[in-house]
């Protein structure tokens, strides 16, 4: 069996909701060990979130909750309790990584911030999630999936002219924040096993959105560089055209489909719409005349409506035109491509039974990502943590869990 | 402080567009000697520009471009100059703390020296369409034999197996594929009038080939092996929409785009502002929220209204609610709104456009932008770091390269090359600087 790139990495996660337990997945994923730690009682917030599975609003049944928190173990403690701090001390102790994704004033508030922890465990990597970052004015405001994309996001653009604003589908700001914590994470991990050295990173849900996502770091720079305002446009069809060819989505036969030009694609165009003389056509001799382009868009939209959005990503391909079909997530997973790459997976779950998840992120050729355990029962390693890591009794635990500290 | 934690990292990139060029940043940024490989012959798309030398008609100054908005294709104080490719914005966002030399990898003396390059690194990153490498014959077995503990790592867009492996798309096509085009739009509009110009799955399968390479190398710290990396930017993504996936996977439901609004909190939206274009998001999740809300908003007597009066009932009555709200935002200026709200703890910001997120003051306060000096550039400041760390000093280290700035110290004192030997190569055009591209381009 191939050993996974991350075994032997053992990872604290305090985290819940979407960008904390995102970027421990990706960490489990790939072969660390995660103890996810969640208060007694309700658990992960993410738990009592939607869709769930067979519409049964029940804690082991989030879709969500299950997708985020693959191949982690689960313990219940009680950080308010001083046995609590006890023992999440004892098992920072023992972590390589420690990631947070409280509010700001939250761990310094239980005595557990990293000047104490670092005291504990000099070696330990500490993350810390949160909105705006765990310094500056905004620190303690709270925030949301459309506050993070409105503020530290491009959703000022994002949308049409004469609209308001629109937010990204999903909650795919919080994605990103965790995709970006994990790189960050990975950073200080090697700082610490090449040089001794813990520390305590910061990662700020607003930073990450400013600094990457989607184009908001080159719209800014474009700001600071030349001036330029980026704002929402008018749709394609009265968009103000500066090619021949089309940009954006346009309907077909059976739905959608998502094209881009590049101005040396002409002759593509014609290739893949199998009409020759259009290269002839006196009115498409200037590529770069949007009143041609409104000529053209005539042929275009009748040809579409001839061809399904399959068929016409195949045509695209064979032409070497960038396009894609608007799939819903049900063509997702009928997808040829994903199917012959066997992305998704399938995942046995004590309430759910098989269920198909999203799959690998990418595939390593010397070690692999896989589900070694579906997402933890709410307390599930309770026995397993405490006794068998911690070395406490039987009776203590039951003590523990009367005292309702676990 | 500590080193850098990927200091002695070296790591020849071919990275192009968006996702690629971020991935190697955010390795940069932690402190790996990237390295890009480019050439003075063979101009990558949208990488350092759409063309080499575009018409000054194609170096707008207002938004209008053929490839979408103003802010893709934008160069320094809209002047193309003599050297277009190093006054590209797009290529100064994500160009930093990298190195950059020109060899033709096209030719075999240049697949020469490359190799050599390779030998003498521990990352080999391309973002390339799938037939790229293919055609360079510089695949993953080739280099292995040239280096048995390279990390290589290849993210076209579907992946490099399965039917579709050779599909060349961009950003907008991979998040229309992945089904994030799907679930963004307006409500009451269809998908002809979304303009596509947001690729979440840029930054995303970016992110995650950065990601991907920290993992193999810390694999290969432990066994000393190299791997392939195959990154399919459209598996990548996925992962973003998993609730989606789930909810059609567990319930055969296919999730429809909301808008604005959420699955169960409201109110939750956007709603117009005092000034030109002024717009505030408010979300509502508890009933605690709620009740604070209304505090802010002077306890008007709507307020009290049945419809109103459970969060069941808010979502229900959501298009009553939203206008009552608006009513009330539209008297206020975008900011002061985030502040009365914050201050009765309701999650309320303003939308930003890129004047005000530069000038933001949390930003500004935690010293985000960074003062960088470029060559043709000139002085302007930076998106700076996406994370802080407490004893490593990340930060912008060298500006974005000009194009071959680093040819000297790449051929010179990594390779050791004498100087007999760089003018020979040079003088056959195998490697070299930008100057014969200017000669050549017309």
């Amino acid at each position: 069996m191939l050993e996974q790139a991350l075994s032997g990495v053992k990872v604290l996660d305090l985290t819940w909701h979407i960008a904390g337990p995102y970027c421990t997945k990706l960490l489990a994923d790939y072969g660390a060990d995660v103890i996810k730690v969640e208060r007694p009682g309700k658990g992960d917030p993410a738990r009592a979130m939607g869709p769930f599975f067979k519409d049964d609003p029940h804690p082991e049944k989030s879709g969500l909750f299950l997708h985020l928190n693959t191949n982690k173990q689960g313990i219940t403690l009680n950080l308010k309790s001083a046995t609590g701090k006890k023992i999440l001390k004892q098992l920072a102790a023992d972590a390589d990584i420690l990631v947070e994704s409280f509010s700001p004033h939250v761990m310094p508030g239980l005595g557990l911030d990293y000047q104490t922890l670092e005291k504990v465990n000099p070696r330990l990597v500490m993350v810390s999630v949160s909105s705006f970052g765990q310094t500056g004015p905004y620190r303690d405001f709270k925030a949301s999936e459309i506050v993070e994309y409105a503020m530290g996001g491009e959703m000022y653009s994002t949308g049409i002219a004469g609209r308001e604003p629109l937010k990204l589908g999903g909650n795919v700001i919080q994605y990103q924040a965790g995709t970006v914590a994990a790189v960050a994470t990975m950073g200080a991990l090697y700082t610490a096993e090449d040089q001794g050295t813990g520390q305590h990173v910061d990662v700020s849900i607003m930073e990450t959105q400013v600094g990457t996502a989607d184009r908001r770091i080159m719209y800014v720079l474009s700001y600071i560089m030349a001036g330029v305002i980026t704002t929402r446009w008018p749709p394609p069809r009265e968009a103000v055209r500066m090619l021949i060819m089309p940009q954006g989505v346009y309907p077909c036969k059976d739905g959608f489909v998502n094209t881009l030009s590049l101005p040396q694609w002409w002759p593509r165009y014609i290739e893949a719409l199998g009409m020759p003389e259009l290269k002839d056509d006196p009115r498409f001799q200037n590529i770069y005349s949007a009143e041609a382009g409104m000529e053209f868009d005539a042929i275009w939209y009748s040809w579409l409506a001839d061809h399904t959005k399959d068929e016409l990503f195949e045509i695209f391909l064979k032409s070497k035109i960038a396009s894609a079909p608007v799939n819903s997530p049900e063509d997702l997973l009928k997808y040829t491509q994903l199917k012959a790459r066997e992305y998704f997976v399938e995942v046995e779950h004590p309430e759910t039974g098989k269920v198909t998840y999203p799959g690998a992120p990418f595939k390593m050729s010397e070690s692999s990502w896989k589900i070694r355990r579906p997402a933890p029962l709410l307390g599930q390693h309770n026995e397993e943590i405490y006794c068998g890591l911690l070395g406490y009794t039987g009776e203590e635990l039951i003590k523990l869990r009367e005292g309702g500290i676990i | 402080m500590a080193k850098l934690p990927l200091e002695g990292v070296r790591i020849v990139a071919l990275p192009v567009v968006f996702a690629g060029p971020f991935a190697t940043m955010l390795l940069a940024d932690l402190g790996a000697e990237v390295i890009l490989v480019e050439s003075v012959h063979h101009f990558p798309t949208i990488t350092r520009g759409y063309m080499p030398r575009p018409p000054q008609f194609l170096v707008p100054t207002t938004g209008a471009t053929f490839g979408g908005s103003g802010g893709i294709q934008t160069y320094v104080n809209h002047w193309a100059g003599d050297r277009p490719w190093d006054r590209f914005v797009m290529f100064h966002a994500l160009g930093r703390n990298k190195l950059s030399c020109c060899i033709d990898i096209t030719r075999p003396e240049g697949v020469e020296v490359f190799k050599r390059l390779v030998k003498v690194s521990d990352v080999f990153f391309e973002s390339n369409a799938a037939d790229t490498m293919e055609k360079l014959n510089l695949t993953y077995d080739v280099l292995k034999g040239v280096n048995p503990a390279i990390i290589y790592l290849s993210m076209p867009g579907l992946g490099c197996t399965g039917p579709h492996k050779y599909c060349a798309i961009f950003g907008a096509q991979l998040q229309a594929l992945a089904s994030h085009t799907w679930l963004t739009r307006y409500p009451d509009l269809d998908y002809t009038t979304t303009q596509s110009l947001i690729f979440h799955s840029d930054a995303a399968s970016g992110a995650t080939a950065a990601f991907a390479i920290l993992c193999a190398l810390r694999h290969r710290k432990r066994t000393g092996k190299g791997q392939f990396i195959d990154l399919s930017q459209l598996e990548s993504v996925i992962p973003h929409i998993g609730e989606a996936i789930m909810d059609y996977t567990m319930n055969g439901r296919v999730q429809q785009p909301l808008g604005n609004r959420h699955p169960f909190m409201a109110p939750h939206g956007v709603y117009r502002c005092l000034g030109d274009d002024g717009w505030v998001v408010i979300s509502v999740s508890s009933e605690e929220e709620w009740q604070g809300l209304c505090r802010a908003l002077g306890n008007p007597s709507w307020c009290k209204e049945e419809r109103f009066s459970t969060s069941l009932n808010r979502r229900e009555n959501q298009d009553e609610l939203d206008k009552y709200i608006e009513e009330w935002t539209c008297r206020h200026d975008n900011y002061e709104v985030m502040y009365i709200l914050q201050k009765e703890g309701i999650a309320a910001g303003p939308v930003l456009d890129q004047r005000n997120v530069f000038r933001d003051a949390q930003l500004a306060s935690r010293g985000f932008f960074e003062k960088v000096s470029h060559r043709e550039a000139g002085t302007h400041l930076y998106p700076g770091m996406l994370w802080k760390m407490g004893k490593t000093s990340i930060s912008i280290r060298k500006p974005p390269p000009c194009l071959g700035e680093h040819n000297d110290y790449v051929f010179k004192e990594v390779l050791g090359m004498s100087d007999d030997e760089i003018a020979g190569l040079e003088k056959d055009k195998v490697i070299g600087g930008d100057e014969y591209m200017v000669e050549s381009i017309f």
